[in-house]
């Protein structure tokens, strides 16, 4: 059986065209040689997954592209998700020392996206050959890249891992939360199938939500990895906001890349100034919407987007309104929606609104885009996990919790941060269960 | 305003400027070098004319190198393949057309007396300012006893050249195939054979390399292949050696037309500098066309306007005292390398090479305190690259985290733990990592006085001599 996948979209194909079209073969040769082949690399240094960049730049001038894959993916089994998603800006790209010399960086994140879409297009496999066997076995809740990842190098080395994930398709945020231009959904599903031929099993629409379901896993495992994510958007907390026509910005991502919402109309409300908020944004725009406004309750300057997310934004059509928070959602006239707002401004650490600033925008949809509540987390009253500020509290180098059967990675640790950051938590968590079980064995 | 002009080369031969044409596919037909003289080439040496030949396709072969198209080429391809009238006649027309420009035509018949005389003397009929006998060719005409199967042996060599001089009227030249130990050995033939002057080099025996799919080796003719004549770029310092050989022997010098790589004015500057009257130039001219001429002759011309130069005889052959056996270096010298600081961009590839490639003085790690005295401890470079590899890192999602990762510079453009230092005391100057380095001026070698007088290799030897000379009894 292979992972379920998503129908071509032709549609949604057109409509969300890649952002950064893919090198051709012979570009790739070229800036591949462009590489300095620094030593101890700073943008090895700077991928929280450090990639061994200049390595796989090489194999790709030389032409060992399976050989640049393969380094990749010794890296960041999501080598392919992370060369599209990953802010490289602040990253790899935002480290090469090309920027000294006043020169282009090296386009780090396409030659990898070459290296990868070669890979992935030549239906080769990460295991040649099953590996030898271990008498491990762990189960990896949530099916995003911090669970995709622990569970790729537990099976690497022999480890039994079971993927267990509440929604019909694997992949988490890479899946589901990634604006299309990025990151395909297919494309995700792609490389989630790749993991599933190294042999990790998965458990689909299935939700670990009471004490019987951890029992039930602790039976029949050793460890168990906790990739969760967070918990749902932040609810605005405003009158009205249960009305049709409000949705979050991540079931609004979701909706249109599982086809879904196929067409927005008329005018979008965007509540919010993070990456996750210009992806909504630019994804109403790209859906029809005539008119799609960022509400923000600070400044251009104060914004939580990368730089180039808003440009993208501003490119997009995209417009802003500044310093201006909502209210309350009214039903208005024809079916539509009135949002009241008011201007605020800074006194001493608060917002306060500016009297007589009330203005009422009529739009067609009010997208919430303020990030994602804490996790409510059963595990702290359950099993002695120790949760801090909705975060669950884990050694970073280890992945270790309070609980020593229990290791956790990404977003529910972290508190948000990129795939590149979940895919190295689950490594790192992966190495210690193989590590701490040899230990017990010797 | 600088003369480029060439006058009385190897005696008498004259062009508008040091820039000619090799015998090669661009001097091919009357037509083409007729454009050529328009685009500004000041000299033409025709395809080489004889027996006409039947050509095999495909003909050429490249090295690339580093994404960049032709570092090198290969030829497979012959003499030309059109009628020995029909080139004459043509020449006769580009004489006629452009009497000031130099065209020279390039012969190469059986060895036989008669076959030389007769082919002299229907070149200088049709206008020739010159002959080059092409003793070089390395490929197909060799099999057949011509081209360098006469080169590489100088009793051949000085024969046909005598052969050519009992009939010639016009200046010859000898073109020097490459592919023989000592190239002087058949220059000194060739000025024996009372050549006027040389061209050199010829191409050099070459495959260049293989389909790694099919196993045969390029250029495919059918499947098959045959070592061809490699040019280009990547034979330009073989060339200068050989010109620097040949210009330094006073058996051998003679007026030297220049040849191998020369696709600037800089490259012909260096030619020149070692005592060429003229350069010759194809393989640049087969990738980019005739129109390279213009930079080159500006380039030229503003160069010498900078250096002073007047004419081309005003720099002609000044490096050439600046060639010497390694005996005669100054065992004393002493430079050392330095790192510029604010120039570094802190890639460390200078770190790796020292420690890869040469001698383990150029170091990452910062002392405190003095660093002149030797410093024993170091981190080894797999050290470094583990320690990466440990480090957690996170990516900077909020602006504050960015806000910081950017202020870590300090006061340099790199972060001063990527700026490798120079243990000066260890290192041995030997330019590795300026040669390296990917930024120009940041690392300089700078000369340290090692207060000791110069002394080379011959003299502390002759010396050494002297000493164990036994006392006279």
């Amino acid at each position: 059986m292979s992972t379920a996948t998503l129908p071509d979209d032709h549609q949604l194909r057109q409509r969300f065209r890649e952002l950064k079209p893919p090198l051709a073969p012979q570009s790739a040769v070229i800036e591949a040689n462009r590489c300095l082949n620094c030593f101890d690399a700073p943008c090895t240094a700077a991928c929280p997954t450090h990639i061994d960049v200049p390595g796989f730049i090489k194999r790709i001038a030389s032409g060992n592209l399976r050989g640049s894959a393969m380094r990749i993916l010794d890296a960041n089994i999501l080598g392919g998700s992370c060369s599209r998603v990953c802010p490289v800006e602040v990253l790899c790209e935002g480290a090469c020392v090309m920027h000294r010399d006043h020169r282009e960086p090296i386009q780090i994140a396409l030659l990898q996206r070459h290296a990868m879409d070669y890979f992935h297009d030549s239906g080769d496999a990460v295991l040649s050959t099953a590996p030898t066997p271990r008498s491990l076995r762990v189960a990896c809740v949530g099916g995003g890249p911090a669970s995709l990842a622990c569970a790729a190098e537990l099976r690497r080395q022999g480890a039994a891992v079971t993927i267990i994930e509440r929604r019909a398709l694997p992949g988490g945020l890479n899946t589901y939360g990634v604006a299309e231009y990025k990151l395909r959904a297919t494309d995700s599903l792609r490389e989630v199938e790749m993991i599933r031929r190294m042999g990790v099993e998965f458990r689909f629409d299935t939700a670990i939500e009471s004490a019987a379901d951890l029992e039930a896993l602790e039976s029949e495992f050793d460890y168990i990895f906790l990739g969760v994510g967070l918990g749902a958007m932040q609810r605005l907390g405003i009158p009205g906001e249960d009305a049709e026509g409000v949705i979050n910005a991540l079931e609004l991502i979701s909706a249109y890349k599982i086809g879904h919402i196929r067409e927005i109309t008329g005018t979008v409300v965007v509540v919010g100034a993070g990456n996750t908020a210009i992806d909504a944004a630019n994804a109403a725009r790209r859906l029809g919407a005539e008119t799609v406004y960022l509400l923000y309750r600070r400044g251009e300057h104060d914004i939580p987007a990368f730089d180039f997310e808003f440009e993208h934004a501003k490119q997009e059509g995209v417009q802003f309104m500044w310093r201006r928070q909502p209210l309350a959602i009214r039903p208005g006239k024809h079916g539509r929606l009135l949002l009241d707002t008011v201007l605020v401004q800074q006194v001493d650490k608060t917002l306060l609104p500016i009297l007589n600033s009330e203005y009422a925008i009529e739009c067609d949809m009010v997208v919430p885009a303020i990030g994602q509540s804490p996790l409510a987390l059963l595990m702290e009253s359950l099993r002695h996990i120790e949760v801090r500020s909705g975060r669950i509290a884990a050694d970073r180098a280890t992945g270790r919790t309070a609980n020593p059967r229990y290791f956790a990675g990404g977003d529910c640790v972290n508190g948000g941060r990129e795939v590149v950051d979940a895919v190295a938590d689950g490594k790192r968590a992966a190495l210690t269960m193989l590590k701490t079980m040899e230990a017990n064995h010797a | 305003m600088p003369d480029i002009r060439v006058r009385g080369f190897a005696g008498r031969i004259n062009s508008p400027n040091p820039f000619w044409l090799a015998s090669a596919p661009p001097t091919n037909t009357g037509e083409m070098i007729m454009r050529a003289f328009d685009s500004g080439w000041g000299g033409a040496v025709w395809k080489t004319i004889g027996e006409p030949i039947t050509n095999v396709s495909s003909r050429y072969s490249a090295t690339d190198w580093n994404g960049q198209r032709i570092m090198g080429f290969n030829n497979i391809e012959l003499i030309s393949d059109r009628s020995v009238e029909t080139n004459l006649s043509e020449m006769a027309e580009v004489k006629k057309r452009y009497p000031h420009h130099a065209v020279i035509a390039s012969l190469m018949v059986e060895s036989t007396r008669e076959a030389w005389h007769e082919i002299v003397a229907r070149a200088e009929d049709a206008g020739a300012d010159g002959l080059e006998l092409n003793f070089g060719c390395p490929h197909g005409m060799s099999e057949r006893g011509m081209g360098s199967a006469v080169g590489q042996v100088p009793e051949y060599t000085e024969m046909i050249t005598a052969w050519v001089k009992e009939k010639a009227r016009t200046p010859v030249l000898i073109k020097l195939t490459p592919n023989i130990s000592d190239i002087r050995t058949v220059a000194r033939a060739a000025k024996r054979g009372g050549a006027d002057g040389l061209s050199a080099i010829n191409t050099i025996n070459s495959i260049t390399g293989i389909d790694l799919d099919s196993f045969i080796p390029r250029p495919n003719v059918d499947g098959k292949s045959s070592h061809g004549g490699y040019c280009g770029p990547a034979v330009k310092p073989i060339a200068l050696n050989m010109v620097q050989q040949v210009m330094a022997d006073s058996e051998a010098a003679l007026p030297l037309s220049g040849i191998g790589g020369i696709s600037t004015w800089r490259d012909a500057a260096e030619f020149i500098l070692l005592g060429c009257g003229t350069v010759q130039v194809c393989t640049a001219v087969m990738h980019y066309g005739y129109r390279i001429v213009e930079d080159m002759a500006e380039g030229l011309d503003n160069w010498m306007r900078t250096k002073g130069f007047a004419s081309i005889e005003d720099f002609r052959g000044l490096s050439l005292p600046r060639v010497t056996d390694w005996k005669h270096l100054n065992l004393n010298f002493k430079i050392v390398a330095r790192i510029d600081e604010q120039k570094c961009i802190g890639c460390d590839l200078c770190h790796i090479a020292c420690w890869d490639g040469a001698h383990q003085c150029i170091h990452l790690d910062r002392v405190s305190g003095p660093i002149d005295g030797h410093v024993e401890l170091h981190t080894i470079p797999a050290e470094y690259e583990a320690r990466s590899r440990a480090a957690i890192v996170n990516t900077p999602v909020t602006r504050r985290e960015r806000e910081v990762n950017a202020d870590k510079h300090g006061p340099y453009p790199t972060p001063l733990e990527r700026i490798p230092r120079v243990d000066e005391t260890e290192c041995v100057g030997c330019n590795l990592c300026s040669l390296v380095c990917p930024v120009d001026e940041c690392i300089t070698m700078v000369r340290v006085d090692s207060g000791i007088a110069s002394e080379t290799w011959d003299e502390r030897t002759r010396g050494a001599a002297c000493e164990a000379q036994p006392e006279p009894l």
